[in-house]
């Protein structure tokens, strides 16, 4: 008796199903060949689908040459570059939760993440583990590139846009350096902010605007932080849209060798 | 039909006559607006009223024709007598038709079924820009690329995060600016940097090496002009990369943990590791 009620209800909610997945707002969420929309079967023509009707078609063309899918041509480097900077951003925003750029207070702050705040140590080790893997992978991308020949007509420009990004995300990692305003924090930024003042000409005047001051006070810490988190990405992902784009117009990866 | 070169309209032909069975030539023939279709049955040519396409062609800015075509094809689809043409042989028939030769009737403004829109040129192949693409071993990027990179991710997230379970990113004691460490350190990618500062002076080692090192880096593809990309061919190039890379490992690896209290050469395994990430 129990189960023939349980097949009807069964019944019922295979056609609401069917019901949802024919109306309008679902259909228009879920582009032609997702495999939310009728299923997926292994065709080429849903495979080329899967690209086609996806935000990822911004990132990859339907097809790719077989020998650029190898792990070993890659090593994955750019793309976990990018992954990185994804994962940075998540837990970045994360702290940002829970710290304040002034002075006691940021120490302050870093340090209850160990202590008050539910994952709070974790998301800080992942961040700053994070930013160190992704110096290098980016240096390491850059030496694959180099070994491979990959910046060669018509990548050239594509290589320079690369070594701004390097530098960016160097810039990057030694912004976020100062924000636990400890003595490492304050003294690393001091010996490595040191070193450009010996610029010709402008070292002092750019030494004094990024840092604030003659020497790293509060000041800099608010400075650094809004260049951290707002002012660096901002660049770097213009300018690593102005790479992706630039990989698939000068016609995909690089060939074998 | 206007314009259109013979062997398209051969080509064309050829496919018709695959798909209806009926003869090539006459097909042929009947693209061409010459002769009437002598299929058994139909009507034959000149058998209707007459018109004077000539007249038409000139009225309606029609090419005389694609009229001719559309006046053939109108009557075999009605079945009705083709009509016939002043000037042209007249049949048998013509004493019957309503309108004696020579007389046209009077002319439609556009007759029906008459297509008032017109091929305008068509483009030989080479005539605009080709692409041309060397063939080339693709695959398709789902699943054989997605695949890869989804595991790359996750194998690096969990790694990023076991990692971060068990090591403690380094906070040492609140900001003292006046109490320098002992040894102060820059960042790890810098200290290649501040190893070269206690070799050279401030100008050299902060300012003109990195900044050279950059543009070179950065101009490497407009120095090198060696089109080829086989390590073999390259030799020259890669010397000098891997000089310079190694250069900078060597001098980072050796101010970490080479670089004891004052900055002073130590051995990390005899006095420590003077170092934090």
């Amino acid at each position: 008796m129990s189960g023939k009620d349980k097949g009807g209800i069964m019944s019922k909610l295979a056609e609401t199903g069917q019901h949802i997945r024919s109306s309008q707002a679902w259909s228009s969420i879920f582009r032609p060949g997702s495999p939310f929309r009728d299923g997926y079967s292994d065709t080429p023509r849903n495979r080329s689908y899967v690209i086609m009707n996806n935000v990822l078609y911004h990132l990859h063309p339907v097809k790719v040459k077989r020998h650029g899918v190898r792990l070993s041509y890659t090593l994955c480097l750019g793309g976990l570059s990018f992954f990185l900077f994804i994962l940075l951003t998540i837990t970045g925003i994360f702290l940002m939760f829970y710290y304040r750029p002034t002075s006691p207070q940021a120490f302050l702050d870093i340090q209850a993440l160990a202590t008050d705040v539910t994952f709070g140590q974790v998301v800080r080790n992942m961040h700053r583990w994070g930013a160190h893997a992704m110096v290098l992978t980016v240096f390491l991308h850059m030496a694959r590139v180099f070994y491979h020949g990959a910046y060669k007509p018509p990548r050239e420009f594509n290589w320079v846009v690369g070594i701004v990004l390097l530098l960016l995300t160097l810039l990057l990692s030694f912004t976020g350096y100062l924000l636990p305003w400890d003595q490492l924090a304050v003294w690393a930024v001091t010996v490595g902010s040191n070193m450009g003042r010996y610029a010709p000409v402008i070292g002092d005047q750019v030494s004094f605007a990024l840092i604030g001051g003659t020497q790293i006070t509060p000041d800099t810490l608010l400075r650094w932080y809004v260049l951290h988190v707002l002012f660096l990405p901002f660049v770097i992902v213009i300018f690593m849209a102005v790479h992706f784009w630039r990989v698939r117009k000068d016609g995909g990866i690089s060939g074998p060798l | 039909m206007a314009g259109l070169p013979e062997h398209l309209l051969r080509r064309s032909a050829e496919a018709k006559a695959k798909a209806t069975g009926r003869p090539v030539e006459e097909i042929l023939a009947e693209l061409k607006g010459e002769a009437p279709p002598p299929a058994a049955g139909a009507p034959s040519a000149g058998s209707g009223p007459v018109r004077d396409l000539a007249k038409e062609s000139a009225d309606l800015g029609v090419p005389e024709d694609l009229l001719r075509r559309a006046m053939i094809a109108r009557a075999k689809k009605d079945g009705t007598p083709i009509p016939g043409e002043p000037g042209a042989a007249p049949v048998a028939a013509a004493g019957t038709a309503p309108v004696a030769a020579g007389s046209p009737a009077p002319i439609p403004t556009i007759p029906e079924g008459v297509r008032t829109q017109r091929l305008l040129t068509v483009v030989k192949a080479g005539a605009i820009q080709q692409t041309k693409r060397e063939p080339a071993d693709k695959v398709n990027t789902w699943p054989h690329l997605l695949a890869i990179e989804f595991v790359a991710l996750l194998v690096l997230t969990g790694l990023l995060f076991v990692f971060s379970i068990y090591v403690d990113a380094p906070l040492l004691e609140f900001a003292n600016f006046n109490q320098q460490p002992n040894p102060s350190k820059a960042p790890w990618y810098f200290l290649g940097l501040q190893e070269l500062l206690s070799y050279f002076d401030p100008m050299v080692a902060g300012i003109i090496i990195p900044g050279y090192g950059l543009a070179g880096l950065a101009f490497i593809p407009y120095l090198d002009r060696n089109p080829s990309v086989r390590p073999s061919d390259r030799k020259l190039a890669i010397m000098i990369f891997t000089f310079f890379v190694m250069g900078a490992a060597i001098l980072t690896t050796y101010g970490s943990f080479f670089r004891g209290p004052g900055f002073n050469f130590t051995f990390p395994w005899v006095d420590g590791i003077f170092f934090d990430f």
